[in-house]
């Protein structure tokens, strides 16, 4: 009884010495592991993996909220979805946003790094005050968007008006309300980049600046070309998929500032998903969706993977 | 002579563009402020100013209290971040732990589902998650706020390999002591673990308090909103027309988290530092 209470390793300083003997013995080693991972797992399979596999089976029915019964269907919702006009614009419109704000928001963010590394003053102002859009909700400061961009007292329109050029209704226009939202973003995303790119900078070792400046790489640009550029690399690498994944991710703006519209310019594929899925209940045809979303982040990953893969080869 | 002068109009320069695009960032920020504290006739006009001629940040700040339940919301994002942090620790820290200093069978194929996991957003399982809570009658409800975010696969990431760095001779040193496994996992792997667990908790709480996706979906009650979904419904409830105490609300929700981190700012971005990257 008592050697069984010991190799459980659940009697504290009772006895060390057979606690000893029992550390050494597998099956303790494997009761006490799976005692200790058994929560994270369970959760696992019922938050992640099981929904994961639940929503790629749930695009082959026919699923309603609150409907009896589902029927299997194949392939219909996806043959809906691609005949489905709205469908093409939402994915336009989504990579549409991802390929300004990534690009936005990389270069942003690196060339803010750039300055703030490059010199000492001041460095932890700025640090602080272009980081500070990633901790502020983001609905909030949407509203705050939208109140600037407002076509009559908005911040934008009155500076526009004031050196002579005529307002516009930045979101109500279907010519610039995506735009706008990707201007947002960028806002937004900016200063997690500049972050992570200051982290790759300061890793960089002072002696490769000086060992370039010795091999006659003499101005600030051949030094970024030879150095800093090759070594933030990876880093680099890194920030375009995490930008690219959160850009994927576009909702919150677009919930609260135009839901999609004007006329559809600025339905993104989750808001289009949302809507299926949580307004009308077409968890079915909803979950094909978020299957598209799926392989779009997993394209990326899979394209950062490759890229991490060939740099540590070269 | 010259390498003295040389780096004095690159300096200027530096600050020059770093200010300029420190006032682009900060506008938002400046307006809301500039806005909450205008009384109604100021905030209609088209003409641009940024101090307001009557100071009426305190009539929107009550305004906005009194036609939102502000103070129960952001209890509210205090208790639901709370629960999710505690949680998922109390997860994620014993599951790190044995993947890191134990060997079991499945413990490859676990760590593999665990890096798995990361790649997957959040909004991919929304749809099941959601069916699973309405099948067992929990949405609408704290738990349905709390439980899908129990499990951070991140967070088990982040503190395996945090564990992979502390010393066996410790680990066994806990174990002559006779102290058991899941002893170990809170008196000896927890205080190593700090730094680590706090980074994990930034990054945390910053996504949670903030995010706005989940309570949309799962919430119906007024009395259970998170602050992201009160100013949201605010905004609604207003169309457009109350500015003033918009802005008031936008402020208080906003206030909690940069407070913190203006507090903490060094911590912060260490912390975002140490879980954005790897």
């Amino acid at each position: 009884m008592s050697d069984a209470a010991s190799t459980l390793g659940t009697l504290p300083l009772a006895r060390p010495a057979s606690a000893v003997a029992a550390r050494r013995s597998p099956r303790l080693g494997h009761a006490a592991a799976y005692g200790l991972v058994g929560p994270a797992f369970v959760l696992m399979l019922l938050m992640l993996l099981g929904p994961l596999l639940g929503v790629i089976a749930l695009s082959f029915t026919d699923y309603q909220l609150g409907a009896p019964s589902l029927g299997w269907i194949g392939l219909a919702n996806y043959q809906e979805m691609f005949a489905d006009k709205v469908f093409w614009i939402s994915l336009a419109n989504t990579l549409t946003y991802v390929v300004i704000v990534v690009p936005g928001a990389v270069a942003l963010g690196l060339g803010v790094a750039l300055l703030i590394q490059s010199g000492a003053g001041l460095r932890g102002f700025y640090r602080m005050v272009y980081f500070l859009p990633v901790m502020a909700t983001l609905i909030a400061m949407a509203i705050v968007w939208e109140f600037m961009l407002h076509p009559q007292f908005g911040l934008v329109n009155g500076l526009l008006r004031s050196v002579g050029l005529p307002a516009h209704g930045w979101l109500q226009d279907r010519n610039t309300a995506l735009f706008s939202l990707c201007v947002i973003g960028i806002w937004q995303a900016l200063g997690f980049n500049m972050v992570l790119f200051l982290a790759g900078l300061v890793s960089i070792p002072k002696s490769l600046y000086d060992a370039a400046e010795i091999d006659g790489a003499g101005s600030a640009w051949s030094r970024f070309r030879l150095v800093t550029w090759p070594l933030l690399g990876p880093v680099t690498v890194f920030v375009v998929v995490i930008t690219g994944i959160r850009s994927f991710q576009v909702f919150d703006t677009v919930h609260v500032l135009t839901k999609g519209g004007p006329s559809k310019s600025t339905e993104v594929l989750i808001h289009t998903m949302y809507m299926e899925g949580f307004e009308f209940f077409r968890s079915g045809y909803a979950a094909a969706l978020t299957v598209v979303f799926l392989v779009f982040v997993l394209a990326l990953t899979l394209v950062k993977a490759r890229l991490a893969a060939r740099q540590v080869h070269t | 002579m010259i390498d003295a002068l040389k780096p004095n109009p690159w300096a200027v320069l530096r600050h020059v563009v770093l200010l300029c695009g420190a006032l682009v960032v900060l506008t938002p920020f400046i307006w809301m402020i500039s806005t909450a504290s205008k009384p109604p006739a100021e905030i209609y006009t088209s003409d641009v100013h940024l101090i307001p001629h009557h100071f009426a940040l305190w009539d929107n700040l009550q305004e906005a209290f009194a036609k939102s339940n502000l103070g129960r919301f952001l209890l509210n994002g205090l208790i639901v971040t709370v629960s999710i942090f505690a949680l998922q620790v109390l997860v994620a820290l014993p599951a790190a732990y044995a993947l890191a200093k134990l060997r079991f069978v499945g413990r490859k194929t676990l760590f593999a589902l665990v890096l798995f996991g990361i790649l997957i957003p959040p909004q991919a399982t929304a749809i099941p998650v959601f069916l699973l809570l309405h099948q067992i009658g929990a949405l609408d409800s704290y738990a349905a706020l709390v439980l899908p975010f129990t499990i951070s696969v991140f967070g088990i990431f982040l503190m395996r390999q945090f564990f992979m760095t502390v010393p066996d001779d410790l680990i066994d040193a806990a174990r002559m002591d006779g102290i058991s496994e899941f002893g170990i996992v809170w008196r000896v792997m927890l205080p190593t673990a700090i730094p680590a667990v706090t980074a994990f908790g930034i990054f945390s709480v910053v996504a949670h308090w903030n995010d706005y996706f989940w309570p949309l979906i799962v919430l119906n009650s007024e009395q259970l909103r998170t602050p992201p979904l009160a100013v949201a419904h605010f905004r609604n409830a207003e169309a457009g027309t109350n500015y003033g105490p918009l802005m008031a609300a936008a402020l208080v929700i906003i206030t909690p988290l940069v407070v913190a981190f203006l507090l903490a700012q060094r911590r912060f971005i260490e912390g975002i530092t140490m879980t954005g990257l790897k």
